[in-house]
């Protein structure tokens, strides 16, 4: 079983302490915040107004634009409003809020016929699935690369590396075999001859689950890779298992490669079995704030704080509320923000470990160019972009920056490296805007 | 309560790893050098590391106040700049001079350059350069060791173990070099004291092998080739134990601000301090040549960082 070592990453520690818990699932909210752009791309309109009563499963926001998915209501109930909010990040989605009944009464849900690649992709868009590990990007856009790529290996990502979250883990625990048929539905309408399955070795019995499960499966290969972060990371990943580097800037179309995350794929195969679209997700709920950790089944749309309620509650006021991991996750500033499709952990950090350390002066150690696993100069690119010399910065291939954090956690002068690189990145981005404007 | 979260970039865990952790931990690695080197040459040796030390920590709060920034004495660095300043320095040096040399590296080579991660050499080998074209003759006045405070004023002359090389005599033993029981700078004579910090720095992952190796390495293949006797006649061994090598190769050479970020960096930059501290000994009239050679690849660190930087993921041209 051969892999290649990702180079840099650092070692942070796993915390993987829900990973005996298993799913339980939490009953309906007392309302639920479905944001009309849960995903990279276009944003949906929302289908539905205030007032309307909706069913499980309804699409109540779609679009014709091509890189986008549909969006649907998690619970059966009536609308109660439909507004701009501010979800993460500083500009307001427009969001469709949904007072449950009670009933979960179902819409017409039907298993879609799949006879061909075209229904295959038009099933995975009208599923609503992003990826589900963390980016969200439009599965359906993925599987569909453009046709001078010559994509040969689909990869599995189940590797899980960031710390506390164990849904994934779980997926390949409780649904190994949901995971194999959705990988074989994949391999079969995207004619792809080859699938590897990229796991992080801290997880020897998801490993062996999968390997019995794959035994019989010659084009499905299992490979257990070294505990490093980012060794999830998609271009980390590819890197691992193929040796190939997606070029900066280009999609792993370009290194043929097409990446999907482990509870995607189980996903898909559950909708070409049932037509359920996507209004659940499985999250890890943890951090030393939190009552009773666990891996909650949760309706898109849930407010966080009453996720953190079905988990006993939190025994402090917490310092920090983190959507995601504790690497790459987005800080919350309200517990009334909603679960979205690629939610995978609720993580509630004491007073003491959402501190903001003391930012001290760069001691030129090379720690984070050493941890770099883009092999940037993050501390000459920190240096640039706090000065606003946004011009310099493309020469050190801030674009590149997968902005995973293992240069900050690396540092010993507790830099803000990832803040920077993404205000530079943001500055960049504007003023290349305005040129074109 | 949501007023009291905070709200921050990615990512939101950190290593433990902190400045002030690194320096104590430089300061612990010097404590064996340090007690030898009071040990060997007396109460004037601890006289002059204390007063050392206290003005290179005086200079940086005064500077820092008079520069109206915020006070960085905290981090330790000072501290060590200090510490390693005085063990550079002869045992019978005259304090004054100390805190002379404590000015020039704190207060030039440091602040003014905008204090830590800024300057562009070492600041406490710059301070002994500084000394040394200054006081020449009291930074090249040796003792023997043994010389306590109180029989300061006839401290006994005694040539280091390079200086008997250049001048002739005899020379001493490895084991008495190993031990440190010669003549020499104040931290520099024992060679255990400074192999046992090193090794802690090692454990500590606070420097990793790549320098202290490649630099020692390099001087002793290079003395045993270059021999006196002709092509592969030197003794290895004793080039690497006299002089200050041992304290360059650990805790100088290894300085993070001066030294290359990357693994090969670090190869390039410790093959040039090995070689230019033969070429100074073997080939010149100063008798040692560790801190010059260091200073000399330290204005080359950013040529080759910049020739160094790794190949960007995914192909493309490097920085």
């Amino acid at each position: 079983m051969k892999f290649f070592r990702i180079k840099g990453g650092v070692h942070p520690s796993h915390h993987k302490s829900t990973k005996d818990a298993t799913t339980v699932v939490m009953g309906l909210p007392s309302k639920v915040v479905i944001p009309m752009v849960q995903h990279l791309g276009a944003p949906c309109q929302p289908l539905v107004k205030k007032g309307d009563t909706v069913k499980v499963g309804q699409v109540i926001g779609n679009t014709d634009a091509f890189v986008s998915a549909p969006v649907h209501a998690s619970v059966s109930g009536t609308v109660t409003a439909v507004e701009p909010r501010i979800i993460s990040g500083s500009r307001p989605i427009l969001c469709v809020e949904i007072k449950p009944d009670g009933l979960q009464e179902l819409d017409a849900i039907e298993p879609p016929v799949v006879t061909s690649k075209e229904d295959f992709l038009k099933a995975v868009r009208a599923s609503g699935l992003t990826g589900l590990g963390g980016a969200g990007f439009p599965t359906h856009v993925k599987l569909n690369p453009p046709k001078d790529a010559k994509v040969d290996t689909l990869i599995i990502n189940a590797a899980e590396c960031e710390p506390y979250i164990t849904s994934d883990y779980r997926e390949c625990l409780e649904n190994t075999a949901g995971i194999i048929e959705g990988i074989e539905h994949v391999l079969k309408w995207t004619g792809i001859p080859k699938a590897f399955i990229g796991i992080e070795d801290n997880k020897p019995d998801a490993v062996e689950l999968l390997k019995k499960a794959t035994m019989s499966k010659p084009n499905i290969e299992v490979v257990s890779l070294p505990s490093i972060y980012p060794q999830g990371a998609e271009k980390m990943l590819i890197y691992a298992l193929t040796g190939r580097q997606v070029p900066p800037g280009k999609l792993p179309a370009d290194a043929g490669c097409i990446v999907l995350n482990v509870t995607s794929v189980a996903f898909l195969a559950n909708y070409i079995k049932t037509g359920m679209p996507l209004i659940k997700k499985r999250i890890t709920v943890d951090g030393s704030a939190v009552k009773y950790p666990k891996n909650v089944e949760v309706l898109i749309g849930t407010p966080v704080g009453e996720v953190f309620e079905f988990c006993g509650g939190l025994k402090e006021e917490p310092g920090k509320l983190i959507m995601g991991g504790p690497m790459m996750g987005v800080a919350l500033y309200s517990l009334e923000l909603p679960v979205l499709k690629n939610t995978n952990a609720l993580l509630a950090l004491s007073e003491q470990e959402g501190k903001l350390p003391q930012e001290t002066a760069c001691i030129r150690c090379g720690r984070c160019v050493r941890a770099c696993p883009m092999n940037l100069l993050p501390l000459e690119i920190d240096r640039l972009a706090k000065a606003s010399q946004f011009d310099e910065l493309n020469k050190y291939n801030i674009m590149d920056c997968i902005e995973c954090g293992s240069c900050v956690f690396a540092c010993p002068a507790k830099r803000l490296i990832v803040q920077s690189i993404r205000l530079g990145k943001d500055a960049l981005r504007r003023a290349s805007a305005k040129k074109q404007a | 309560m949501d007023k009291r979260l905070s709200v921050s970039s990615s990512p939101h865990i950190r290593s433990d790893i902190t400045t002030r952790r690194l320096m104590l931990d430089v300061i612990i690695a010097l404590i064996p050098a340090t007690a030898a080197g009071i040990y060997y040459f007396g109460v004037r040796a601890a006289l002059l590391i204390a007063i050392t030390t206290l003005s290179c920590v005086g200079w940086e709060y005064v500077t820092r106040k008079a520069l109206k920034r915020s006070n960085t004495i905290g981090d330790l660095s000072a501290v060590v700049t200090g510490l390693i300043l005085a063990l550079n320095l002869p045992p019978q040096l005259p304090v004054w001079m100390a805190v002379v040399g404590a000015f020039f590296a704190i207060v030039v080579v440091k602040q003014l350059f905008g204090g830590i991660g800024q300057n562009f050499v070492n600041p406490a080998l710059a301070a002994r350069a500084m000394l040394v074209v200054a006081y020449g003759s009291r930074m090249t006045f040796w003792t023997a060791p043994f010389n306590s405070a109180s029989n300061m004023a006839d401290a006994v002359s005694s040539a280091t173990p390079l200086g008997i090389l250049k001048e002739g005599g005899i020379l001493p033993g490895l084991s008495q070099m190993f031990f440190g029981n010669i003549g020499g700078s104040l931290g520099e004579t024992s060679a255990l004291a400074l192999i046992i910090g090193g090794l802690y720095l090692l454990f500590r992952g606070v420097i990793t092998w790549h320098i202290p190796v490649i630099y020692t390495g390099t001087v002793a293949l290079m003395a045993w080739i270059l021999g006196p006797n002709g092509f592969l006649t030197g003794n290895p061994l004793f080039h690497v134990l006299a002089g200050g090598l041992l304290l360059g190769a650990f805790f100088m050479a290894t300085d993070y601000t001066t030294s290359p970020m990357t693994k090969k960096g670090m190869a390039i930059f410790s093959v040039g301090c090995g070689v230019l501290t033969i070429v100074f000994r073997l080939y010149t009239n100063m008798p040692e040549g560790v801190s010059f050679a260091i200073l000399l690849m330290n204005v080359a660190v950013p040529l080759i960082d910049r020739y160094t930087a790794p190949k960007r993921f995914g192909g493309g041209a490097r920085v």
